[in-house]
């Protein structure tokens, strides 16, 4: 590993921002959730950064809370950390919903409940152009899955995010169809890299970056990996996902992070690390084509993307 | 210089307000060299926002889209001027639309500079790719290209020497460039295209309003 050590946001640094962000900003979102285990701590430094590859560096708290896609509270970079202060993302309850043996609403506490919280450095790779990595804290999607008992049926799952255009400044204007939808192939909805996230640096996710929990899905591109997530669907054919519907000829289902498939209007050959000069090549995957490249065996990438 | 521009407005609304509303070259040549200022402080305060890295998270990237920005309304800008000062009163607004079209080509240049530097690091082999290949890229580089022959015959000599006629058609490319520049704003747009749209709106207005002129004045 060759990453200086000044790259990396020192612990100290980062423990202090915790108490910060604690005593100020966001001091009412973490009190009223009462369940500060939303975004507990399972790993050491150490650990933690054991789970950078070389040439990755964690971005900081900072980047990663105010240069958000989050259409929902509007389309700026800024918007989402400027615009979401009245999205209130306590109580929430999510519908599970579709081919599964209990179809029922409920709380996030419930779906919380017995959750190992774990600690998962990935990096994200945006469809524009440009990636972070950040150090998140969820769970597996699958340990979910399982708890509902989907059929045999469920070939694939759809999300969605919560539709609040009262809190949600974005969504007063038809930008996009909303309320926002995402999906995934049921194998990859179950694969072990797929998570749930409830935080990011240790604390409970910020409105800005999906608050109360979202989906995680490293080797694809950002937008795959849907915010808010009030609605749990088991379904039996591919189902609708909100940018692949707008403009299916730019955006496919799939929209896994390949640099050989341009995005018909920019290159996706390269990316710029946010807060690094220079582009980097970007990689198949995302760099996770050994942990993933299986189940897409056979499957033409560029007829797929 | 602030007192000459007190001055400046002073006389200017005694004027209207007693008798002739016309906006005088005399006063149009006090005007200028603040909107000259007004015009240069944007790049001077993005470059130095950029060298203290107060320009987010994304530095380059918003630099980028600034620069792009500003150049286009400018581009808008001195078509706008131009149908104004067909109006009688507004007519020394002639006097400003080559320091507005100059400033739209020095934004244009930055523009594509931070395109070319920073964001590609000189990478001439990647660039040429994305210019032929990528529709808003061409767009915004044959605007450019455009733009070129305008800025170059822009002094009072290369009037004279080109002879109106042939200076004044060599400027009806901005006719194009308006459209072509604002399509590549449109292109890059992923889903609001709000800001485009109003570009075109006023663009489309101007020209049906020259369309209009002169068939009304035959």
């Amino acid at each position: 590993m060759k990453i200086l050590s000044s790259e990396i946001t020192p612990y100290k640094a980062y423990l202090n921002r915790r108490t910060f962000i604690k005593g100020t900003l966001a001091s009412s979102l973490i009190t009223s959730f009462g369940t500060p285990s939303l975004a507990h701590h399972e790993l050491g430094n150490d650990d933690f950064l054991n789970q950078l590859e070389e040439n990755d560096s964690l971005n900081t708290y900072d980047e990663i809370t105010n240069y958000n896609n989050f259409y929902e509270f509007g389309t700026g970079k800024t918007d989402p950390a400027e615009h979401s202060h009245d999205f209130k993302p306590i109580p929430w309850s999510v519908s599970v919903e579709g081919l599964v043996k209990n179809p029922a609403t409920y709380y996030l506490e419930d779906i919380l409940k017995g959750i190992t919280l774990e600690d998962r450095v990935y990096r994200l790779r945006c469809v524009e152009g440009w990636s972070m990595v950040i150090p998140w804290q969820g769970f597996s999607l699958s340990l979910l899955i399982n708890k509902f008992e989907p059929s045999s049926n469920a070939k694939y799952v759809q999300f969605e995010t919560i539709f609040r255009p009262e809190e949600m400044p974005g969504q007063r204007r038809n930008v996009l169809p909303w309320p926002y939808v995402e999906g995934l192939r049921m194998d990859e909805a179950m694969h072990p890299l797929t998570i749930l996230s409830t935080g990011l640096y240790g604390h409970s996710l910020l409105n800005q970056n999906g608050a109360p929990f979202r989906l995680v899905v490293p080797w694809k591109y950002g937008f795959k990996s849907i915010k808010s997530i009030v609605k749990i669907r088991f379904v039996e054919k591919e189902p609708q996902a909100t940018w692949s519907f707008v403009n299916p000829r730019e955006y496919g289902f799939y929209s896994n992070v390949n640099p050989e498939v341009d995005h018909p209007r920019w290159s996706q050959a390269s990316e710029r690390r946010i807060g690094k000069f220079s582009r980097r090549s970007t990689l198949m995957f995302n760099g996770y084509e050994k942990q993933v490249s299986y189940m897409y065996k056979g499957m033409d990438l560029k007829k797929y993307y | 210089m602030k007192s000459k521009l007190v001055i400046c407005i002073k006389e200017w609304i005694l004027k209207n307000t007693i008798k002739d509303m016309t906006l005088s070259t005399k006063m149009m040549s006090r005007i200028k060299p603040f909107i000259f200022i007004l015009l240069l402080l944007p790049s001077l305060l993005w470059i130095y926002k950029l060298s203290i890295n107060n320009l987010g998270v994304n530095p380059i990237e918003k630099l980028m889209h600034n620069l792009g920005e500003l150049a286009l309304q400018l581009i808008i800008a001195t078509l706008l001027v131009s149908s104004l000062a067909q109006l009688k009163y507004l007519r020394a607004l002639q006097n400003l639309r080559r320091m507005i079209g100059l400033f739209a080509f020095y934004y244009v240049l930055l523009h594509l500079a931070t395109y070319i530097v920073l964001d590609h690091y000189f990478n001439w082999e990647f660039l040429l790719k994305d210019v032929l290949k990528r529709p808003f890229i061409s767009l915004g580089f044959i605007s450019f290209l455009l733009l070129i022959p305008l800025a170059l015959t822009s002094t009072k000599a290369m009037v004279k020497k080109l002879t109106y006629k042939v200076w004044k058609d060599i400027h009806k490319l901005i006719y194009i460039i308006a459209p072509l520049a604002t399509m590549h704003f449109f292109l890059l747009t992923k889903a609001d295209k709000k800001e485009p749209m109003i570009y075109l709106l006023i663009i489309f207005i101007l020209y049906a309003w020259r369309i209009f002129i002169k068939v009304f004045k035959h």
